[in-house]
């Protein structure tokens, strides 16, 4: 079965232009970085210029951008070096709806003394920036607040978020693993400190993720024991993986601006096609500046796995904010946080598309979905109940 | 994704008995919206009300919640009362080929609707008790006090399937009933269940300690804190925060929900209970501003 992959926040397809410039670096150009031959320095040449395209797409200077081996591990460095930075300040702020990479850390600290203030959002998800500014005070050492969401791409105004912690001398951190590749960035035009990005949710491999640090932020390393990325993260390179990334990057930025013309359109297109042929859905986050990429729609009276194997086995990908999917039996932390209600939050899919996805997947969704709602409807008590209320 | 068996994709794809029956016998009703799921058994019996010769369910759930009501309705047709009360909710699991273990509430969830279903029939109207959690009560005929408050699932239910499954750790006992799986505050308690039914102490019973220095006294106030107070409050979408300790003196400030909250002075009373009964006789709580 030839799958229909609406599930690009969750991970990406290598680019096949990417897989191409990192295949070289397995069999053949396998040398080390750092040794001092012609044999390892080609692949550190190779290295500095994925560097060069990371930060091409970032706005960023080259000597900014740190290669870890994933998002979550840039956000734990980030976190935990402002810590260490700035000792005698006991206080974090994040917000209620972060990746749990940045949430289960900060929920941690309580445990170490530290005061920690979880932000909350609107029923649209937009983060309460009144709440924020009252939070931020004299002991606040980080702020650390995702640039937009995975489960419903809603975008928070992390400038502005930034400036506010910057005017109290905190350091302010993004979680932007979503938001790379898909809207622009340009950190030479930004006062955040540090920002988190993924490679596997931009068409790289799985395994390789960069923590950017503004140049003259203090740091102290997660990781010590080698000299590698200029002491600031310790271990040999994943060379193949940061090649890929640069590509990927470089791809990204070439294909900025289809994302937000081609790919919103089809999500559009699937947003309100859906919302018009399956009556009690409502669009998550559908009243606030989102990704262009992401529509997370509640269908009220049904289960969100249920409606998700139903769609595999049309081959169709997509994922939920319900509980029974996560393992966690209390549905998605992001839509409580909102207030969506019980009745909609286990009854939530998100699709997520990306530079891969066709019209014609768009149509087999828009015309299989309604009757696997209607269908588990049917077998629901509850929307039997309401259909019945209906008639 | 679940690892589920080729009967339990059978079942999900193609659910027997789906619908439900007018003149029907009996009716068990279990789980609830707000819970995740929720099943509706319908029974219809034979002229000498004895044997079950139709049965029908409404589901609302996962794909094992549905397979496992479609199971049941299969397994209980033709069968006597007495012995479809017989069926275990792993009798369902292993109609099915097997559950994955997380999803073993939803075996328990049919064998309750059936159980629920059989009692009201014959005229065991089970009381119905007064929750207080937010979700509505998973199981709203079950006795006992609610242990878990965010499913709403008692006492007496969790010991039931405690020994019927032979469970031994609390995250077994989430996976078979839920209770637990939300804000996480009554695990303490369901370990204390689980030692109860094994016919055991429950593992080293926490008693204020004799004596304590100063500085081992705050330390055990900011544990029980964040270990045993804050959790609670969480799940009522409130907070604290330890503002400052003098002597028995633990001042206290209320956040989120709790700020403002007209029951805060009984929430403090509740924090002063726990810390003199895990830390020191002599503690008294105040609430301030900050």
């Amino acid at each position: 079965m030839k799958e229909i992959y609406l599930d690009n926040n969750a991970t990406t397809k290598v680019d096949e232009a990417v897989f191409e410039e990192m295949r070289p670096y397995f069999c053949e150009l396998y040398g080390n970085p750092s040794s001092m031959h012609f044999f390892g320095g080609q692949v550190q040449g190779k290295v500095t210029e994925a560097r060069n395209r990371v930060a091409a797409l970032l706005g960023a200077s080259p000597d900014e951008i740190i290669f870890t081996a994933c998002g979550t591990e840039s956000d734990n460095a980030a976190i935990r070096s402002a810590l260490e930075i700035l000792p005698e300040r006991r206080h974090v702020i994040t917000s209620r709806v972060e990746h749990p990479a940045v949430l289960t850390q900060c929920r941690n600290l309580t445990q170490k003394g530290y005061r920690v203030t979880e932000i909350g959002v609107d029923e649209a998800g937009r983060l309460d920036m009144a709440e924020l500014k009252a939070a931020v005070d004299d002991d606040t050492a980080i702020v650390s607040l995702m640039w937009a969401n995975n489960e419903t791409g809603v975008i928070f105004p992390v400038e502005e978020a930034a400036a506010i912690a910057k005017a109290k001398g905190a350091l302010f951190h993004t979680d932007a693993v979503q938001a790379v590749g898909k809207i622009p960035i340009n950190m030479d035009n930004s006062v955040i400190d540090m920002l988190s990005l993924s490679g596997h949710k931009l068409h790289a491999p799985k395994g390789i993720g960069v923590l950017y640090l503004r140049r003259g932020t203090p740091f102290r390393p997660f990781l010590v024991g080698g000299h590698q990325e200029k002491s600031r993260r310790a271990g040999t390179e994943n060379a193949a993986a940061i090649i890929a990334l640069g590509k990927a990057c470089e791809l990204a930025q070439n294909f900025m601006e289809q994302e937000n013309t081609q790919v919103k359109a089809m999500r559009d297109r699937l947003q309100d096609s859906l919302m018009a042929s399956i009556p009690h859905a409502r669009i998550n986050g559908g009243g606030a500046e989102r990704l262009p990429n992401t529509a997370s729609i509640a269908f009220e009276f049904v289960e969100g796995e249920s409606i998700l194997l139903y769609l595999s086995e049309l081959g169709v990908c997509a994922s939920s904010g319900s509980a029974c999917t996560s393992g966690s039996l209390e549905p998605s932390h992001v839509l409580r946080a909102m207030g969506v209600p019980f009745t909609c939050a286990h009854g939530s899919i998100r699709f997520s598309l990306s530079r891969y996805t066709t019209d014609e997947e768009i149509d087999l969704v828009i015309r299989e979905l309604p009757s696997i709602v209607e269908r588990l409807r049917l077998m629901s008590p509850f929307g039997r109940e309401f259909l019945k209320g209906k008639a | 994704m679940w690892d589920y068996t080729p009967i339990v994709k059978d079942h999900f794809l193609n659910p027997r008995n789906v619908g439900d029956i007018p003149d029907a016998d009996a009716v068990g009703e279990v789980g609830s919206l707000a819970c995740g799921d929720a099943l509706k058994l319908y029974l219809k019996l034979d002229e000498n009300k004895d044997k079950i010769v139709d049965a029908k369910f409404q589901t609302f759930g996962c794909a094992s919640a549905i397979a496992s009501s479609s199971a049941l309705t299969e397994m209980v047709k033709g069968k006597s009362l007495d012995e479809a009360l017989a069926i275990s909710n792993q009798d369902i699991a292993d109609f099915l080929g097997g559950l994955p273990e997380e999803k073993m509430h939803c075996s328990v969830m049919g064998q309750e609707a059936l159980e629920v279903a059989i009692a009201k029939y014959r005229g065991h109207e089970a009381p119905v008790h007064a929750h207080d959690h937010d979700h509505g009560p998973a199981y709203p005929d079950q006795e006992g006090t609610v242990v878990c408050k965010c499913f709403g699932i008692t006492d007496l239910f969790l010991k039931k399937v405690i020994e019927t499954n032979k469970l031994t750790t609390a995250e077994q006992v989430t996976h078979f009933t839920k209770a637990g799986g939300g804000c996480g505050g009554c695990i303490p308690k369901i370990k204390e269940l689980i030692a109860e039914v094994m016919g055991q102490q429950s593992e080293e019973p926490r008693k204020r300690p004799e004596k304590l220095s100063n500085l081992k006294k705050m330390q055990m106030i900011q544990e029980v804190l964040e270990k045993d107070i804050r959790p609670l409050l969480w799940a009522d979408g409130g907070d604290l925060e330890l503002v400052d300790i003098d002597g028995a003196k633990v001042q206290v400030a209320f956040r989120k929900a709790c700020a403002g909250c007209a029951s805060s002075g009984y929430t403090a009373r509740m924090v002063e209970q726990k810390l003199r009964e895990l830390v020191a006789e002599d503690i008294v709580v105040e609430e301030v501003a900050g």
